[in-house]
């Protein structure tokens, strides 16, 4: 077990940095915006998986407050992009 | 057996997000990656919660993994649904190879107005408004 939860810390870091890549050379703002949203929920998966390797269930709260961070990051972009406002992308 | 069927979901709801991360490095436009993204992370934190609800085995913690589950399911197409929105309204160009785009022929960007595409002569004249300028 211990190598399944290292071997799936390992494949999410490199998603975390794939979408990074993203992150960087997205051509316009919602391209970033889409991989930031990537991130929150790769983090998620990260955080219950740390909780299992762990065995505290009390990650699982932060789990839960970086999804609704995401979320709210996300349509708080939209709305940005949609209302307008001084954009350098 | 318990633990073969953790390690099974946890190992594939990394390899999910590992699709997800690969699908918004490849793809070639907003909404594509998009499409990539939205389903496939999802489903990963999906799966690693199911794991995580396995490997307690507490009605608490379960209860937890679960609302994680529903939130993920019940926000992810709100938000793709929004970006998809934003990004199509702030222009972002299609793929060169896109088929079909519906929205474009009945959508006016300077107006920021959307025909139905079942005008005819007579009712697509613009009728004046009340509150219209004179």
């Amino acid at each position: 077990m211990d190598t399944v939860i290292l071997l799936s810390q390992v494949v999410m870091a490199l998603a975390l940095i794939l979408a990074f890549v993203r992150v960087v050379r997205g051509p316009s703002l919602p391209d970033r915006v889409v991989a930031l949203e990537l991130f929150a929920s790769i983090v998620v998966g990260l955080v219950g998986v740390y909780a299992i390797k762990m065995d505290v269930s009390s990650f699982l709260d932060a789990a839960i407050v970086i999804a609704l961070m995401g979320f709210l990051a996300a349509i708080g972009f939209a709305r940005f992009l949609e209302r307008g406002g001084p954009r350098d992308d | 057996m318990i633990e073969v069927v953790k390690g099974t979901l946890v190992l594939a709801g990394a390899l999910f997000m590992l699709l997800a991360a690969l699908g918004i490095l490849r793809l070639p436009d907003l909404l594509t990656r998009m499409h990539a993204t939205t389903k496939a992370a999802a489903l990963g934190v999906i799966l690693i919660m199911l794991a995580v609800a396995l490997h307690f085995a507490e009605v608490a913690v379960a209860a937890r993994a679960f609302a994680i589950i529903i939130f993920v399911v019940m926000t992810a197409p709100v938000a793709a649904h929004v970006i998809g929105r934003a990004g199509y309204f702030v222009g972002s160009k299609l793929w060169s190879g896109t088929v079909k785009d519906e929205l474009r022929p009945n959508y006016d960007p300077l107006t920021h107005e959307l025909k139905s595409g079942m005008e005819t002569q007579a009712n697509a004249k613009r009728e004046p408004k009340h509150n219209d300028p004179p």
